[in-house]
């Protein structure tokens, strides 16, 4: 099973036209996700490997019936593409794009909260049911599909800890990048409910990093609602605080919170294991399974 | 991106928020014309971005010529917090009643901007909000509608705010969301507000942040940006565009994504070392921006050893091979030595690429950042 999405998910891409557009649509269809078409402004009845490519997103929607939208939209359009998104009904839109405006993610923010379509990032590298579907620009072979759920920031330490579970044979059901902005659509206590819900998937590991307190909600959620077995890894220990460390989530405020160390402490408060090293995370859900 | 706090001021002043009588110098002469024209007392005030400048020693009151010149002598070229200061503003000294506090930030758990005010100004707000965080009245703004003007005045009237500049007060606050909205501020602020004896409000400080990510619609802003107010390498960093933070080790640092990066970091720590930096090439880098990434860490010269960490997704090994290549190919001999660990999309053909006479090449994270600190270890053996 898998959350979110599976083989019969209908995608459409947002900037399918553009380099990185273009060059993930045919990751995407080689690993076997159903994108049934793209949508950009102005290029219309084009095709891009194959896929149409329609002038809207409703459009798009309309003659294909799709269901999801992944947006690879440079970021000073980005805001308005996923609003674009959020106007049709579509079930899941995944915001790939880094570096759009906070102030256009607070108005963005504000929609979500009054349609029913789910937001993925944005600044993420998606979402992927490894064997079924995969909507972003996660590198596909490295997954496996299993018995562990996955829900990250960061989309290189995604990568980096699936690839220790995976070479010890450890598959995964569904792996979800929330993104590293600091507004971003779902979060980690909507994957890890998500993921409790599901029940095929028998561990979870959460990635978290320093910045933002949604790491200390997640604990709290996991102590409450959750039997399924979690392990986590938090990055940024060795941040000096007030530094930007990349994209904007990852900061550490003066005043000390947000830090490794409190979001550390939070859970292992909630009976949740952090690993020093990315290996040992894979060690904790081993020992889960 | 941080204004000065001259910068600031002037954005305030030309959107009708009423600041002090003030002049720019930089140098003792310039400190007494301005003075000159001011009067008398006259505030003098470091412009550089640090925090705390009034308990630094960067800010001084002067009450006479002597004065004057006595705080421009001290306060022009001293070290404030590691930063040397070149520019003053020369401002006219407000005689005031109150302080208090007035400001604008994101609130990324709601997801929206939240207005605050205090009677507490003057002070750290950071203190005030941690210890009595009930004498700060908070009001959440629908992004979508903007700081409606009942909000305004409401939020000044729960802080407490006396009745007779209670509505001059709310003026401002509505003026500063305009600018925080228009000007893509991540924070803005005047603290202290004074209310002067003839009962007038006047913003005494100002700050202001502005999202790096909306730069590009901002140019005037862009402009301000003083580069040589920061750290010599990471301005070069920031020439380059490059997430860069230089930190107080002997490990150079280099990978993509700032997760990935930070765990990096993170090992080395974790196995003994100490980073030099943190550097994010980005997501999808070419060549290019690799050779770009190893000139910025070679530049430093407190830099014993380099750990290339790449788990591609979007970036490509093949790409990120060639660019380590071609950095390396330029030198008579590897100024430092390099460990490079590659995974993800395209690895296997970086791998191919990749010219092992220049650099060592390790399978695993852990591996990788274990020999960079052993690397680095014998350097400093």
């Amino acid at each position: 099973m898998s959350i979110f999405v599976d083989d019969d998910t209908r995608v459409v891409v947002q900037g399918i036209t553009g380099g990185e557009g273009k060059f993930h649509t045919e990751q995407m269809l080689e690993y076997g996700t159903n994108v049934v078409a793209g949508a950009v402004p102005g290029k219309g009845g084009q095709e891009v490997a194959g896929v149409p490519v329609y002038d809207t997103v409703d459009e798009a929607v309309d003659a294909e019936d799709a269901d999801a939208s992944v947006v690879f939209v440079p970021p000073a359009f980005a805001g308005d593409a996923v609003f674009e998104a959020l106007d049709t009904d579509l079930d899941l839109v995944v915001a790939i794009t880094e570096g759009i405006p906070t102030q256009d993610m607070a108005k963005v923010n504000k929609r979500l909260s009054e349609v029913d379509t789910r937001l993925l990032g944005p600044n993420c590298p998606g979402i992927i049911t490894p064997g079924e579907a995969k909507l972003g620009i996660l590198p596909g072979n490295i997954f496996e599909s299993g018995d562990v759920g996955l829900v990250s920031r960061s989309g290189t330490l995604t990568y980096q800890v699936v690839s220790n579970l995976t070479e010890r044979g450890i598959g995964q059901t569904t792996a979800i990048g929330i993104g590293g902005d600091p507004i971003i659509g779902t979060s980690f206590v909507d994957a890890l409910e998500a993921f409790e819900a599901d029940p095929d998937t028998k561990a979870v590991v959460m990635c978290g990093e320093i910045g933002g307190e949604d790491e200390e909600q997640a604990a709290r959620y996991i102590a409450e609602n959750m039997d399924t077995p979690v392990a986590g890894f938090i990055a940024g220990r060795t941040a000096p605080p007030g530094k930007r460390m990349g994209h904007a989530g990852a900061i550490v405020s003066g005043s000390g919170t947000g830090t490794a160390e409190s979001k550390i402490g939070a859970l292992n408060d909630a009976g949740v294991p952090v690993g020093d090293t990315p290996n040992e995370v894979a060690d904790h859900i081993e020992d889960f399974l | 991106m941080r204004l000065h706090e001259y910068q600031a001021k002037q954005v305030f002043a030309d959107a009708g928020i009423p600041t002090p009588d003030s002049r720019l110098a930089s140098t003792v002469e310039e400190v007494m014309d301005a003075v000159d024209e001011i009067g008398y007392p006259a505030a003098i005030k470091a412009q550089v971005h640090v925090g705390g400048r009034g308990k630094a020693g960067g800010i001084e009151i002067a009450t006479s010529a002597e004065e004057a010149r006595e705080a421009a002598e001290s306060i022009l070229g001293m070290d404030l917090k590691g930063y040397t200061v070149d520019t003053v503003l020369v401002e006219a000294g407000v005689d005031f009643e109150n302080e208090l506090y007035v400001g604008i930030t994101m609130d990324r758990g709601e997801g929206e901007p939240v207005a605050m005010v205090s009677t507490e100004g003057g002070v750290d707000i950071e203190s005030v909000a941690e210890e009595t965080p009930e004498k700060i009245a908070r009001e959440h703004i629908d992004p979508a509608f903007g700081l409606h003007s009942y909000q305004a005045r409401k939020v000044v009237f729960e802080a407490g705010i006396p009745r007779d500049v209670a509505m001059d007060v709310a003026s401002i606050l509505s003026t500063l969301y305009d600018l925080y909205e228009s000007k893509d501020a991540s924070e803005i602020e005047i603290n202290p507000v004074m209310i002067t004896s003839d009962r007038e409000v006047v913003a005494a400080d100002a700050v202001m942040n502005i999202d790096e990510d909306a730069l590009f619609r901002q140019p005037d802003l862009a402009e301000m940006e003083d580069e040589a107010a920061g750290d010599e390498l990471e301005a070069k960093a920031n020439e380059y565009g490059f997430d860069y933070v230089r930190l107080s080790g002997n490990v150079g640092i280099i990978g993509n994504g700032a997760g990935l990066v930070m765990t990096t970091l993170d090992l080395v720590d974790y196995y003994g070392g100490a980073p030099a930096n943190f550097l994010d090439i980005g997501g999808g880098a070419k060549a290019e921006r690799v050779t770009q990434a190893l000139d910025m860490v070679f530049s430093d010269e407190n830099v014993d050893s380099v750990v290339f960490n790449i788990f591609g997704g979007i970036t490509r090994g093949d790409e990120v091979a060639k660019g380590i290549n071609e950095a390396l190919e330029g030198f008579d001999e590897i100024p430092k030595p390099v460990v490079v660990r590659l995974a993800g999309t395209n690895a296997e053909e970086g791998m191919e690429i990749l010219n092992e006479d220049l650099v060592q090449v390790e399978g695993t994270l852990e591996d990788a950042v274990q020999r960079a600190v052993k690397n680095a270890e014998e350097v400093t053996q």
